[in-house]
């Protein structure tokens, strides 16, 4: 069976995986999912297992009602690979997302769906967070 | 990276400079137009707009128009008109697109495909009773951004604010020089009867409204209004021996560089460096030969960065630009003399109302806002979350 690229990921993530794509011709990493490399045209793609680690590209504290959940972040992360996605940090409030922070991504279980989100990474724990 | 365009629009599309002008134009029900529909605005500004080109609707033999709900508009809008069109263009590509409709309109007039195109557009986004929040659960199916939605970002104005928080990252943008653009807005407006908001705005007043997503407050952003707007292109020999002065189409270029926010490139370079740099090309002109810009302020980080990539100074200094009234009325640029989509008139697509403005300057028809050198005009034209770019350059008979 074909599945999208769509499928695919959201497959790998609710099994708990983080993967992203690879372009077998011209080896640059893929972001968002897709059916042909952006930069050559080539496919199909590859799946391949993400570091995780990024950096804060950008980050916005969205607001909302208290009683509707409160402010949250909303944020692009340049992730090590070269590639960027949108995001969530959690873990710290969302004003004290800056860009340029050292992030690191889990995959998180919502509404019986796996997604993505960051922490930041502490500087302590040497990037393994 | 930023993507590299090989078209050389200098010697494809400068012999289409101004042999084409824009010989009718006009708005109608912006504001608040409560009982109103798409349609019904639609076409009453159409009707206004032939009017105004001394033609009949009969004459009308060319139509460019989109609409936000409906993906077939065009069909609908000829039924209703009651036209028989040669020429059908229904490219939707946001807010731009009625700018993004100019080149391929002279292309077929110049071949003699049709000689009126109306290009036309309404929305009761304020006033209709199929809502926004109706629109908003229809559009997360119909126009899905999979990578994105789950991160519930609100758009489009979460994607403006984090290309804003880029912008003061890497340039030192301050909030105040975002509250500037608001506030020269506003000053124009209160020139404009038909203007939305007249009330005064000070920088303060933005910068201690609600905030929405940071940096962005609710006077950054757009207004919700309804309105409709047409205007009526034919070739530059017929608008000679018609009413109004023509406003003649000097330059278009249109870009497409991402859909979603984090799929662009670079967050404070946006495709209007490229359709910018190939509609003034066209045109063999240059930021500085421009006697106002017109520019789609969806946002108040918009103007700044559609400023810096249109050429007007350069990447990083549009705050510098607009800081201390700088493109308010008496400022060193013209922008937005309307009032923008800021405080004049916002009916979920801005870009028609960019281009009627810029005709009602270059012919002198402006009222109190009336510009005293109104010779040439940039509209500038953006669609999505920054998504889609289009560029014209507008000139009067002097210009040519």
């Amino acid at each position: 069976m074909h599945m999208s690229a769509q499928t695919h990921y959201q497959a790998e993530l609710d099994a708990g995986r983080f993967c992203i794509q690879r372009c077998p011709q011209c080896e640059r990493h893929v972001f968002a999912p897709r059916e042909l490399c952006p930069h050559c045209g080539a496919g199909p793609l590859r799946w391949v297992k993400a570091s995780g680690l990024g950096t804060v590209y950008s980050a916005s504290t969205i607001h909302r009602k208290n009683d509707a959940g409160g402010n949250y972040n909303v944020a692009l992360i340049d992730l090590d690979e070269g590639v960027r996605m949108m995001s969530r940090v959690e873990g710290v409030v969302p004003e004290a997302v800056r860009i340029g922070q050292r992030v690191q991504a889990h995959v998180a279980q919502q509404d019986g769906r796996g997604l993505v989100l960051f922490r930041p990474v502490q500087p302590q724990q040497g990037g393994a967070a | 990276m930023i993507p590299r365009s090989a078209l050389d629009a200098a010697a494809v599309n400068r012999p289409l400079r101004g042999r084409a002008a824009i010989a009718g134009a006009a708005t109608y029900g912006c504001g608040e137009a409560p009982g109103m529909d798409d349609m019904t605005l639609l076409a009453r500004a159409a009707q206004a707009a032939v009017a105004d080109a001394g033609l009949t609707m009969q004459d009308i033999d060319g139509i460019a128009t989109c609409s936000v709900a409906s993906s077939m508009w065009a069909m609908p809008v000829i039924e209703h008109l009651g036209i028989n069109p040669t020429y059908v263009d229904g490219t939707m590509v946001g807010g731009s697109s009625f700018v993004a409709h100019l080149l391929p309109a002279l292309r077929a007039l110049e071949a003699g495909q049709c000689r009126a195109v109306l290009v036309c557009y309404g929305s009761a986004q304020r006033s209709a009773t199929f809502g926004r929040r109706e629109t908003q659960a229809a559009r997360r199916v119909l126009d899905p951004q999979p990578y994105e939605f789950p991160y519930e970002p609100v758009l489009p104005v979460t994607a403006y604010a984090l290309a804003a928080a880029r912008h003061m990252h890497e340039f030192g943008t301050t909030r105040e020089q975002l509250a500037e653009v608001a506030v020269a807005a506003r000053a124009w407006a209160q020139k404009n009867p038909e203007a939305f908001m007249r009330d005064p705005l000070t920088i303060d007043d933005v910068l201690a409204a609600r905030p929405v997503a940071s940096p962005l407050g609710v006077r950054d952003c757009c207004l919700v209004t309804d309105g409709g707007g047409a205007i009526v292109l034919v070739r530059a020999d017929r608008a000679r021996g018609l009413p109004q002065p023509p406003v003649y189409v000097l330059g278009n270029a249109t870009a497409i560089w991402h859909r979603q926010i984090s799929c662009m490139p670079d967050l404070t370079t946006t495709a209007a460096a490229q359709s910018g740099a190939q509609a003034f090309a066209m045109a063999g002109m240059a930021a500085a030969d421009m006697d106002m810009a017109q520019v789609y302020d969806a946002f108040t980080i918009n103007t700044l960065l559609f400023l810096e990539d249109l050429g007007f100074c350069a990447k990083g200094e549009g705050g510098a630009f607009v800081q201390g009234g700088g493109i308010a009325p008496g400022g060193r640029l013209a922008v937005n003399t309307n009032g923008g989509g800021l405080s004049c008139v916002h009916p979920g697509m801005y870009g028609i109302f960019a281009l009627i403005e810029a005709v009602r300057q270059l012919r002198g028809q402006a009222g109190q806002r009336q510009l005293a050198r109104h010779r040439t005009a940039v509209v500038h034209g953006n669609g999505g979350t920054l998504s889609s770019q289009s560029t014209a350059v507008l000139g009067t008979a002097d210009a040519l």
